[in-house]
């Protein structure tokens, strides 16, 4: 059976760096850094005192009332999600809902509801605990809500896989369309857990920077001087659809999804293996369902997230599967890792390098690890034709996703 | 104890807060489902807003026979 054509029609962001996917891409293409300082009275207490923060807060697109119903990842994956659809011009194209799915996922899902309602509780009492609790902490509420403002009736999913949460729903979203089951799905990622709990959880792990005092210079992957990712927040949303059916509407086409891979590591609960085995397996497995040839593949947006071990993992891997010929970024340099929405919004990133010639850079990147021995668009955009990209995300759990992008 | 106008005004308020409904459409007779689309979530919200504020229990049995704004005030002022 031959695989339906699929490509992007539509996306949509908002992230550390911009509201939407143009300032967003306009800030990656300038090297600009989305990391601050949390000037929240909470932080005094964390080791970790920097974090990525949306550079729009949702309460400036949704209203009041609307927004109180809503734990801040369904937010940001609505608003993101909004964009997408407009983009992909089909709020009047008259699709038919029972073939209109959503993939949407989270990392963590509604924790700052459940931890705000349980502070409700504490303080006074189960009565006052809100009834829009519930569908507000269900990890499946952003893509519940996303569906139900779209009127999606080809199947509703939130697949979660800590960071690669968002690949892994574009790749699913692929599936839903391969399979038959839909003709357009909305797919993507979204997390909002900057909260005290999960950054000591993350802190405890020692998984995060700790460079407090110099927050734009924090996340820094595959620099000697890295000492763990910086948490961030938003939603990346990509429209998929059939090619055949994209063509028949005349919908503006950004890339083609061209294939997708997905490895579990079965090794450890949170380390990589050191040689990216399960990565590697990923990245070879992409190639082959999209069938491009290794040496089309010009450029990785890596998952590399400024962590001593995993960045350097991934490079084993990229080496292995691929070779040593791609232009590698880590735009996480610049966003911070939004987690459950990483893959999404790097998705986002590596189809718009496909449509402008061009690999947004690695900020940070001053001394480079021994171990780097690939090229990377390192302090500046690097102009560069590219036929077919890599977008890698992993996650704790040794889930790995690799997606493949080709020009349309 | 409350009169009937002041419990009216005390319910526009919290339909304004919990579900942004306008206080100039708040009235005896209108429905809180039907006339002012406050969904059956928020209307638990309403409930413990307003027992708060009026010092009334209304118990969950009761609720679903508050159809109007009339109902409830009514029910306020007979058990605050």
């Amino acid at each position: 059976m031959t695989k339906p054509d699929v490509v992007v029609t539509g996306i949509g962001a908002t992230t550390p760096l911009g509201g939407d996917v143009a300032s967003t891409w306009d800030a990656m293409l300038a090297g600009r850094s989305g990391v601050s300082k949390l000037t929240q009275e909470w932080a005094d207490q964390l080791t970790v005192k920097i974090a990525a923060q949306l550079a729009v807060e949702p309460s400036e697109v949704i209203d009041r009332v609307r927004l109180r119903k809503l734990d801040r990842s369904e937010a940001v994956a609505l608003i993101a999600a909004a964009e997408a659809w407009a983009d992909a011009g089909l709020a009047d194209a008259g699709l038919d809902r029972e073939r209109l799915g959503v993939v949407v996922g989270s990392g963590i899902g509604g924790a700052q509801t459940l931890l705000a309602q349980d502070d409700i509780l504490e303080a006074s009492g189960a009565r006052r605990v809100s009834p829009h609790t519930v569908p507000m902490l269900m990890p499946n509420g952003p893509a519940a809500f996303v569906g139900l403002e779209y009127g999606a009736q080809a199947g509703v999913h939130a697949p979660t896989s800590a960071c690669a949460t968002g690949a892994e729903a574009v790749a699913w979203g692929l599936d839903m369309i391969r399979s038959g089951r839909a003709d357009v799905v909305i797919a993507g990622g979204t997390e909002a857990v900057i909260h005290p709990l999960p950054i000591a959880g993350f802190a405890s792990m020692r998984a995060m920077s700790t460079r407090n005092d110099d927050p734009e210079k924090a996340s820094r992957p595959w620099d000697k001087g890295r000492d763990g990712f910086v948490l961030g927040e938003g939603a990346g949303i990509l429209i998929l659809e059939r090619a055949d059916h994209a063509a028949a509407r005349g919908a503006r086409i950004y890339a083609r999804l061209a294939g997708a891979g997905m490895t579990s590591d079965g090794y450890d609960i949170v380390q990589p293996h050191p040689e990216g085995t399960g990565a590697a397996r990923a990245i070879a497995m992409a190639l082959r369902d999209a069938d491009v040839a290794k040496a089309d593949v010009v450029h990785v947006n890596a998952h590399a997230t400024s962590t001593p071990v995993g960045d350097m993992a991934e490079i084993a891997a990229l080496r292995a599967a691929l070779g040593d010929h791609p232009v590698l970024t880590a735009t996480k340099s610049m966003t911070g890792h939004l987690l459950g929405a990483a893959g999404a919004l790097e998705s986002i990133a590596t189809i718009l390098a496909i449509r402008d010639s061009v690999v947004p850079p690695t900020i940070n990147l001053d001394d480079p690890d021994d171990a780097l021995t690939m090229d990377v668009a390192a302090h500046k955009a690097r102009p560069l034709q590219i036929a077919a990209a890599l977008n890698n995300s992993f996650g704790f759990g040794g889930h790995n996703v690799a997606l493949l992008f080709t020009r349309p | 104890m409350a009169t009937r106008e002041e419990v009216v005004t005390g319910l526009a308020e919290i339909l304004e807060e919990v579900a942004g409904v306008n206080p100039d459409d708040v009235s005896e007779e209108k429905s809180f489902t039907e006339d002012l689309d406050v969904d059956s979530l928020s209307m638990v919200e309403v409930v413990v807003a307003a027992e708060e504020k009026f010092g009334a229990k209304i118990p969950d049995d009761e609720v679903q026979n508050l159809k109007t704004v009339g109902d409830a005030v009514s029910f306020i002022v007979a058990n605050s």
